[in-house]
């Protein structure tokens, strides 16, 4: 594999904080010119091993080698090291808010970069910067240049960041999950845009990501971790068409398919939940004095009408802001809203006293699984709470013996779950943790479940794994969803009927096949074209 | 970065108790508070072990427990109705002759014992007699300094807990309820801490007797207003997480979520704070005691035997002896502190 020329190599990289080893060994070489992807799922050690590269994880204790054209980066002096960052090795970051400072406008933290390492004046650097802002492909670049952080979109920054990597012409570009952040419609785009940014200069990429889909786009060698072992690597047709590790074979088919999925039931069913021109809006702050006299608001949503039949899935789609959230905890009766809204001819009081009953039959799980148990109550606690409230009459056995029947039926039990009610959450991992949140809704026997994201904070092996059981569920129990994703992956998995939002519009809605098969709304069709369909 | 040793935390440990197995491990914080509760149960016992009466005594046949009696001279062959006075020669021999005996304090001073026969004048520097000296009344500075101590700590405690049950209330109803509520509070908040404390402590001294109880009050009304605005931010923090969410839907009423959810997840501003809190209220009435608001004159108090070292500025052994049972009391409470603070860092839950 490796060759007197390689630009980078890792021999035998480890990587090890306090004492625990997070990298065993890992084997890499990147040639001048080439498209490398690290994938893996998170605590498989691929940023890790991307910031080790650079020497930027101060805590780290490395051995082994990292070749950086022949010479090991490990035994440079840090004065060395800040040469080489930035100057010949590059990196963007996944989050650019962060990664910019948010007091210099772009074009000073471009132009900076200029002068520090290209040693052009200021006028020439300035110069420069836009016009590294106009090969990023961002409108207006003189405009852009003036900008502070927090004035552009996610799409902008993250070009912007780009524009400063690129500043020093880098011979490799370290590129830590730069898609991640952005909206779906926006990560291919990105994506082409290093392409054609690589094309052009022809350095090196090492794209570090847990996407699948960027990386058939993308690569043209791929090296896959799991758990600080790098299990495979291949050229991108070799490992995506004969994977021959376990776990690469397991990545692979991790794709959520819609086998298992319940049939809709006939349209002629009354629905469960039905909605009429849904209406959500916010108090917005106005300025000055004219606060005290008048109250402005954002609306969030205008007007949904949507209906969901017993035991089918409705699938709200729509990217960060576009009102999904909103319609979500509108449904769930937890924020005020306008127009009509009826479970079975039920609807939201206002108060938690009088609207026990429906609460009963709606549920919900949340997308983030740190932040939806709390951290202070055993599982115990946490998964018993709704019956305590709902069946106060029921016995102490009776609570408990339905709690693990919940618990078992979301697959914590046997081997390792023994004592599971006295354990607190933070023993669980990500997956596991959203199977109690799923007990916790269960427990009450909900007719309509709301899954805000129900997995998109999980790695993928696990998400396909969590959709599986939300099937089984619907199919055992007869319960209606309402899925609120941004991921068409999951979308075609699980939903019935599909509706797509957009700034709080609503674009598009009717049959999941019809809508997500042959969109009509241009917004969709970009959607929809970014999670291509892939079959096997 | 990964999961917790198993070997330092057991898995099914509750947050909290994993908190306190990391207090346990600060060497400095756990002796501090080993030493400091060491010392405070012993001065709640400060009656048995410095007091002029003796703990138990053997007269003429006859069992007398005078700590906790009265009795009057006449019974030890006296002349008079009055209380004995155990430090009088006379008593000493009539105690110490035949068969009796009696079984003396460690230290034989009451905080308030006036020692009619002490050969020296008072103030009296350290001696086989007074270990720590006497202060100008002629009473006992290790005595004084045991009760006194008990009293601040008693005084902290009682205040600390008043502040806490307050500020926790405050901050919780705003934090939680928000909008008209939250700004009511708040407006309140800041109208009620623009009033000079000082100047009402001396009207208020002037008007009423004073008494420890009134200064309790006193005290624990202004002080509550800083922890509030924690609890506040925290509460409206953990209000809008999605665990809180899930409870609403699940159909949980307000003061539920706020005492099942939101509360023992805000806790940890309040607990760091506990003993930084502990040594303000030490020092907030050592100051009073010191100019002279503080706890009714005759009340053993560490203030006031700071105002005695300045005035006898010769009597050093009254202001050093003071001053280092403050600098320790206090530096204890911060060593407490710190390490509290280290447990219960977020940044370390998962180190």
């Amino acid at each position: 594999m490796s060759t007197p020329q390689a630009l980078l190599e890792l021999k035998d990289l480890r990587i090890a904080f306090g004492g625990q080893a997070v990298v065993h060994g890992v084997n890499l070489c990147i040639q001048p010119g080439e498209q490398v992807a690290l994938v893996g799922e998170s605590g498989s050690g691929k940023s890790v091993t991307a910031l080790s590269v650079l020497r930027l994880l101060e805590s780290a204790e490395l051995s082994g080698q990292v070749l950086w054209q022949g010479q090991d980066l490990l035994k440079q002096t840090p004065a060395e090291m800040q040469r080489i960052r930035g100057d010949e090795i590059a990196m963007i970051f996944q989050e650019p808010m962060t990664a910019l400072n948010p007091l210099m406008t772009v074009g000073a933290q471009i132009s900076e970069v200029l002068q520090l390492k290209k040693l052009l004046h200021r006028r020439d650097a300035d110069a420069r910067a836009v016009q590294l802002l106009s090969e990023t492909g961002i409108d207006d670049p003189e405009r852009r240049f003036g900008a502070y952080p927090h004035q552009l979109s996610g799409g902008q920054r993250q070009r912007a960041m780009m524009a400063m990597a690129l500043a020093s012409e880098p011979k490799l570009l370290l590129a830590d999950e730069p898609t991640t952040a952005l909206d779906a419609s926006l990560r291919l785009q990105m994506l082409q845009l290093l392409a054609d940014l690589q094309q052009k200069t022809g350095m090196a990429v090492l794209l570090i990501t847990h996407d699948l889909a960027l990386v058939r786009h993308f690569a043209h060698r791929v090296a896959v971790m799991e758990k600080g072992h790098l299990v495979e690597q291949g050229s991108l047709q070799t490992v995506f068409e004969q994977p021959q590790h376990p776990y690469t074979q397991r990545l692979l088919s991790s794709r959520p398919t819609r086998a298992g999925l319940v049939d809709m039931p006939p349209l002629e069913t009354s629905p469960i939940l039905q909605a009429r021109q849904l209406q959500v809006r916010y108090p917005k702050a106005v300025p000055g004095i004219k606060a005290w006299f008048q109250k402005h608001h954002f609306t969030a949503l205008h007007g949904a009408d949507f209906s969901l039949l017993p035991g089918s899935t409705l699938g709200v789609m729509g990217e960060s802001g576009s009102g999904k959230s909103s319609l979500a905890q509108a449904v769930l009766g937890l924020i005020p809203f306008e127009g009509d809204l009826s479970f079975d001819g039920h609807t939201w009081q206002g108060s938690p006293a009088r609207d026990k009953a429906v609460r009963k039959q709606v549920q919900v799980v949340f997308q983030d699984p740190y932040g939806s148990l709390s951290p202070r109550m055993t599982v115990g606690e946490i998964v018993s709470e709704g019956l305590r409230l709902h069946q106060p009459h029921w016995t102490a056995e009776q609570t408990e013996e339905r709690v693990r029947a919940t618990l078992a039926e979301v697959g914590l039990e046997g081997e390792g779950f023994t004592d599971v009610l006295n354990r607190y959450p933070h023993t669980f991992s990500g997956g596991q943790r959203q199977r109690i949140a799923l007990a916790r809704a269960l427990v009450v026997e909900p007719a309509v479940l709301v899954l805000d994201e129900p997995t998109s904070a999980l790695d993928v092996t696990v998400q396909k794994q969590i959709l599986e059981l939300l099937k089984t569920l619907q199919k055992t129990r007869g319960m209606a969803y309402l899925l609120i994703t941004h991921d068409v992956d999951v979308l075609r998995a699980m939903a019935h009927q599909v509706l797509v939002l957009k700034s709080g519009q609503v674009l598009e809605q009717g049959m999941a096949e019809q809508v997500l098969g042959d969109p009509q709304h241009p917004y969709t069709r970009s959607l929809v074209q970014a999670f291509p369909e892939i079959n096997g | 970065m990964t999961a917790a040793n198993p070997t330092v935390f057991p898995q099914q440990l509750s947050p909290s108790a994993r908190a306190w197995q990391r207090f346990r491990r600060n060497r400095l914080g756990f002796g501090s508070l080993v030493v400091f509760v060491t010392l405070f149960v012993l001065s709640l016992g400060a009656e048995f072990l410095s007091n002029d009466k003796p703990l138990v005594a053997r007269f003429e046949g006859q069992w007398y427990f005078p700590v906790v009696q009265t009795l009057p001279e006449k019974v030890f062959g006296g002349d008079f109705e009055t209380p004995a006075d155990y430090l009088d020669p006379f008593i000493q021999q009539q105690l110490h002759k035949g068969g009796n005996w009696a079984l003396q304090a460690p230290n034989p001073y009451h905080h308030s014992t006036l020692d009619y026969f002490a050969p020296l004048p008072n103030p009296a520097p350290p001696t086989a007699r007074n270990w720590l000296g006497t202060d100008d009344r002629g009473r006992d500075v290790l005595a004084r300094l045991l009760y006194g101590f008990r009293v601040s700590v008693l005084f902290a405690l009682a205040l600390t807990l008043f502040g806490v049950l307050l500020g926790v209330l405050t901050g919780a109803v705003q934090g939680f309820f928000v909008g008209k509520t939250d700004l009511v509070f708040q407006r309140f908040i800041e109208v009620w801490s623009a009033m000079p404390e000082l100047y009402l402590l001396i009207i208020f001294s002037a008007v009423f007797e004073p008494s420890v109880g009134l200064l309790l009050l006193l005290l624990g009304l202004f002080g509550w207003m800083g922890l509030s605005d924690y609890v506040r931010a925290e509460f409206l923090r953990n209000r809008q997480l999605d665990y809180v969410k899930s409870a609403r839907a699940l159909g949980l009423g307000h003061w539920q979520i706020m005492w099942r959810h939101v509360l023992p997840n805000s806790m940890t501003p309040v607990v760091t704070f506990l003993p930084f809190r502990m040594s303000g209220a030490i020092l907030a009435l050592t100051s009073l005691d010191f100019l002279g608001l503080g706890v009714p004159p005759g009340t053993p108090s560490l203030g006031e035997l700071l105002a005695q070292g300045k005035n006898n500025i010769d009597a050093w052994w009254i202001s050093m002896s003071t001053f280092v049972v403050l600098v320790v009391t206090l530096l204890l409470l911060t060593f407490m502190g710190d390490a509290l603070r280290d447990a219960l860092d977020p940044r370390k839950v998962d180190a």
